[in-house]
């Protein structure tokens, strides 16, 4: 049995469904980075998804137009982002706590919106499958990599496009200081509270979008809580990626391969205990971090509140 | 000078209750959202306040509520106090709740008092063995703490599954073809005594007693200064020869500590069983999350959160009565819950900036350290 | 300690004033029949908590309306401690019926029916009554929609791959998926039948991801139970897999690959009850939905153009479960 995981089909299998897995990760964790790397973080990302997807979900219902869903998102989530910067940058919130503030009331209005404007389970017609002529038909790794859903691929777009944004733009370079040395920044005429508005409503906005991802995307569904914890693993992931898009990348792909490598093991039948089976992607994460100790630092300024000495 | 006095404890009394007002903050913005949902504010809010203080029932339900929430609060205290964010607390209640519930289920021939006491400090092992790894990996593998202790609560909760559903599943369950995932029943003799007649049980005392304990360690114990030294700097702290990665586990294993003293608390007081529907808030009801909330209601002081814990518990009642009584979606509590948090964390600059102002007025030009706080920072020691 | 003694005292005082104010309006006695109803999920999960909800509006319905039948609902009391509260509150406010709609529930209501002797409870999904004269049980045998479907399921089956989706191995779940096994094997043992409990009752994406898996692992039929499997639902229709649903009708998701749906219908259970709390009896019985007593229905989706032999092979199954001819063994 064990050797059937050995398979070729099997493995394409696992990659691919890793691949549709890690991408709303991979919107709210860079999303989530911008907003660390200046210095601030952000627990109620799960909130942000949850609003979004409704959002994408009912105007994409209602409208028939995706793209207007996604838009919607993206305009809710940079609405929560705008809230929690308020909080964070004007008036000191604890930001952990504020955090886990934003994302009950994100899950309890997702909820009370969905009862309230739809009532029942519905389905809706969502971005479709994209395949990249040429490329999809590439056995093997075309099925894996250039067959997916349109949303799929823009998460993967955004990894390159985050790291250059933040290692080779002054933008970029003003946000690492804020996070690093907001003092400092501030001296030099970088206002922080500006810097740290724009990543945490870039932060929602992302998140949104990866709400959207499952709405209108993936699952084509809305329900309640239907995220079940993934902004949290998204925030977690940051840390695992040492702040880096690349690392988040890494990570996000690495526990979602684990999740459809656990998928794959019940469904051939391997006996393993199912609820065993389904810690494996939560064990090896932190074993994994545990076995390349990083000597990463965070930044500096994380989650402490900006104060102008006077 | 008497005037001065006056109106400062005036002052501090409102600081105090400026999460109180905060919440009534939010209770007013929950309240136009009522109104969208065609329900009249008065009825909810007052179906609220019946639920929580409205009889003596209520008030019991309010303190049950209360007891797990203050028990992570005060775990929350001291980690925070470190430096070191715990969200890990609903693990931790679960594996506290399963080591606690273990010694219930074996050790069936000892007399009641030895076992209860047994299991606390079971279910006190537990959340330090839980709330220690992190501490650890955190200590001595730069693991950080937020990756680990999400991650250890989604493991705590399959594992619960898993030993619910097999090894500690209740003989009679496993006889039926739907196995709910419980254990057997705790005898009678094994309950924490319940006070009056109502469901508060010996759980509320434990904590309350507890918090003073704490308060007591964190201020005037060698070891709760340094928990706090490390949490306060502790660059300065390594300087002065205090072993900073032991304290870090140290801050994190008691955390875990006390979140399992609240998970063993409510196996033995309130369900006198393990039961879940197989997610982690099916058992803990979100304590381990809403604990930390408590604690900053009480400014991270385990005796401040004695009152914090109870206005949450009373929140968290008297939402579900007004759910029940006017029919509002359970949606709407969840909202309401996430809107007080972010007001009552929102209200904490008002309160520092009047501090400020009041210690301007004194004289002293520095900010003090929240109520009861007498650190400064460490000095030299001599390595012991 | 001035402070907190003052807050202590504040709160003490709000306390007598808003008891000395008068305890929660008390039970009608206009005539009209008060059940409440206690919860775990959503009362659209449109799975097992809608069932009972639907269940119990359509028996108000019946019963004249909300003239004759009050009906109040405790939702997503999935903390077994608020449902305790939820439960204890209604029989305080004199409800004639509480029902535990969870099986979760039971230690709370061990403890607290004897205390509201007037009060009857009913308790789902089990058959343990506890001795208490005041308390009915009530469960569903899912495993025999469970067996039909995979009667049904093995039959529509050529790549002879099936695969279930399903939240935690536990109560009505795995009734449900044992007895669709038995189904299977009995038709066809040859058939594959791939389980995957994902561990959640809501992570909507693992539940795709669960069914993609089965899919490219040759599964042409699908089916799975509890509120996430809209997610594998979704990917079944992408593909052109086949469906069977349970604890509700599943039809409208995704109508060309639905073939047929176990619902529950729990009023003719409910009117029994109701009947009997009329009559004087509170509790001391248990009821089991099956296919016999109309609890458990199969409704087909009249859009899939189900083969008549199969059709009539479903028809000669439930005919047997119903008469007893057929037994389900489960592991």
């Amino acid at each position: 049995m064990i050797s059937e995981l050995f398979s070729v089909t099997v493995l394409i299998g696992i990659l691919a469904s890793g691949i549709r897995l890690a991408t709303p990760y991979l919107y709210a964790a860079i999303g989530e980075t911008f907003g660390q790397r200046s210095g601030v973080l952000n627990l109620g990302v799960e909130g942000q998804m949850l609003l979004g997807a409704f959002a994408a979900f009912y105007v994409a219902l209602t409208t028939g137009n995706l793209w207007l869903g996604v838009f919607t998102a993206m305009i809710v989530g940079a609405a929560m982002g705008l809230a929690m910067a308020y909080v964070t940058v004007n008036l000191h919130a604890e930001q952990g706590i504020s955090g886990i503030g934003f994302f009950l009331f994100g899950l309890g209005m997702s909820d009370l919106l969905f009862q309230k404007l739809l009532g029942t389970v519905e389905t809706v017609k969502g971005f479709p499958k994209i395949h990249i002529a040429g490329l999809s038909d590439i056995p093997g790794i075309g099925e894996i990599f250039f067959r997916q859903n349109l949303l799929v691929y823009g998460a993967y777009l955004l990894v390159p496009i985050a790291w250059f944004v933040l290692n080779k733009t002054t933008l970029g370079l003003k946000i690492r200081s804020v996070g690093e040395n907001p003092d400092a920044a501030d001296s030099l005429g970088v206002s922080v509270a500006r810097i740290r508005y724009f990543t945490l409503i870039l932060g929602g906005t992302l998140s949104g979008i990866a709400g959207a991802s499952l709405s209108i995307a993936l699952l084509n569904v809305f329900q309640q809580n239907m995220t079940s914890g993934l902004g949290f693993i998204a925030v977690a992931l940051v840390y695992f990626g040492a702040w880096r898009p690349i690392g988040v990348l890494g990570g996000a792909l690495f526990f979602s391969m684990i999740n459809s490598l656990q998928l794959w093991i019940q469904v051939l039948g391997i006996p393993v205990p199912s609820d065993i089976a389904v810690m494996m992607p939560y064990v090896l994460t932190i074993l994994v971090l545990v076995a390349t100790v990083s000597r990463v630092r965070a930044p500096s300024a994380l989650t402490k509140p900006f104060e102008r000495e006077n | 000078m008497k005037k001065i006095l006056n109106s400062e404890w005036v002052s501090r009394l409102i600081d105090s209750l400026l999460p109180v007002f905060a919440t009534l903050g939010a209770l007013l913005v929950g309240a136009v959202m009522l109104l969208f949902l065609k329900v009249n504010p008065i009825d909810a809010y007052g179906a609220l306040w019946q639920g929580a203080f409205g009889s003596p029932n209520a008030f019991a339900e309010t303190l049950v509520k209360a007891t797990p929430l203050l028990l992570v609060a005060i775990g929350i205290c001291i980690s925070f106090r470190g430096d070191v964010i715990n969200i890990g607390g609903e693990g931790q209640m679960i594996i506290g709740a399963i080591f606690a519930t273990w010694v219930g289920l074996t050790f069936t021939g000892l007399p009641g008092w030895l076992v209860i006491t047994l299991a606390m400090l079971a279910g006190f092992l537990g959340g330090a063995i839980w709330g220690g790894i992190p501490g650890f990996l955190k200590a001595y593998f730069r693991v950080n703490e937020i990756l680990s202790t999400v991650m250890m609560n989604a493991i705590a909760v399959q594992l619960m599954n898993f030993l619910l559903r097999g090894p500690l599943i209740d003989p009679s369950q496993a006889e039926l073809a739907s196995k709910i995932p419980q254990t057997a029943r705790l005898l009678e003799i094994f309950r924490l005594p319940r006070l009056a007649p109502t469901r508060l049980h010996l759980g509320a005392l434990i904590a309350v007693v507890l918090a003073i304990l704490v308060y007591i360690l964190l201020w005037r114990t060698t070891l709760g200064y340094r928990i706090r030294a490390v949490g306060q700097n502790p660059h300065a702290s390594r300087y002065a020869g205090i072993k900073v990665q032991r304290y870090i586990v140290l801050a994190l294993l008691f955390s875990g500590a006390f979140a399992g003293l609240a998970g063993a608390t409510q196996v033995f007081g309130v369900n006198y069983r393990m039961i879940t529907d197989g997610s982690s808030s099916g058992f803990t009801g979100s304590a381990g999350f809403n604990g930390i909330v408590a604690a900053l209601f009480g400014q991270l002081h385990p005796i401040w959160s004695i009152p914090a814990s109870i206005l949450f518990g009373a929140l968290l009642v008297g939402a579900n009565s007004m759910q029940r009584m006017v029919q509002v979606p359970s949606a709407f509590v969840t909202a309401l819950n996430g809107l007080v948090v972010v007001f009552v964390v929102s209200s904490e600059i008002w309160r520092r900036r009047r501090q400020r102002r009041r210690l301007a007025a004194i004289g002293q030009d520095e900010e003090s350290p929240p109520p009861g706080d007498t650190d400064k920072l460490p000095q030299a020691e001599t390595v012991a | 300690m001035k402070k907190f003694v003052w807050f202590l005292t504040l709160i003490l005082v709000f306390t007598l004033v808003s008891s000395a104010c008068g305890a929660l309006p008390g039970g009608q006695s206009s005539g009209k029949f008060r059940v409440a109803v206690v919860m775990p999920s959503a009362i659209n999960d449109l799975a097992f908590s809608q069932s009972m909800y639907d269940a119990l509006v359509r028996v108000q319905g019946d019963m004249g309306g909300t003239d004759k039948f009050e009906l109040v609902y405790s939702e997503n009391m999935f903390v077994v401690d608020d449902a305790a509260a939820a439960i204890r509150d209604y029989a305080t406010q004199g409800f004639d019926l509480v029902i535990a709609h969870g099986s979760q529930y039971g230690s709370s209501l061990q403890e607290i029916a004897p205390d509201f002797p007037e009060t009857s409870f009913a308790w789902g999904t089990t058959v343990d009554t506890f001795g208490l004269p005041n308390v009915f049980a009530y469960e569903a045998a899912s495993q025999e929609g469970g067996y039909v479907n995979g009667v049904l399921a093995a039959t529509l089956s050529t790549s002879n791959v099936i695969g279930v989706v399903g939240p935690i191995e536990t109560g009505d779940a795995k009734l449900y998926v044992d007895g669709f096994k038995a189904g299977v094997t009995a038709t066809n043992p040859d058939i594959q039948v791939n389980v995957n409990y994902i561990g959640s009752f809501s992570d909507v994406a693992l539940a795709s991801e669960a069914a993609t898996t089965h899919i490219s692992a040759g599964a042409d039929v699908l089916t799975g139970t509890a509120q996430m499997v809209v997610g594998a639902i979704g990917k079944a229709e992408e593909n052109d897999v086949l469906w069977f649903g349970t604890q509700s009708n599943q039809t409208s998701l995704a109508p060309s690959i639905v073939v047929a749906s176990q619902v529950y219908h729990w009023e003719g259970i409910l009117k029994e009850m109701i009947a009997l709390i009329q009559g004087g009896t509170l509790g001391g019985k248990s009821f089991k939905a099956g296919l016999a007593n109309g609890g458990e229905v199969i409704e087909f989706n009249p859009d899939y153009a189900l083969p008549d032999e199969a059709k009539t092979l479903a028809e000669t199954t439930i005919a047997g479960i119903k008469d007893g001819s057929i037994t389900i063994t489960l592991p």
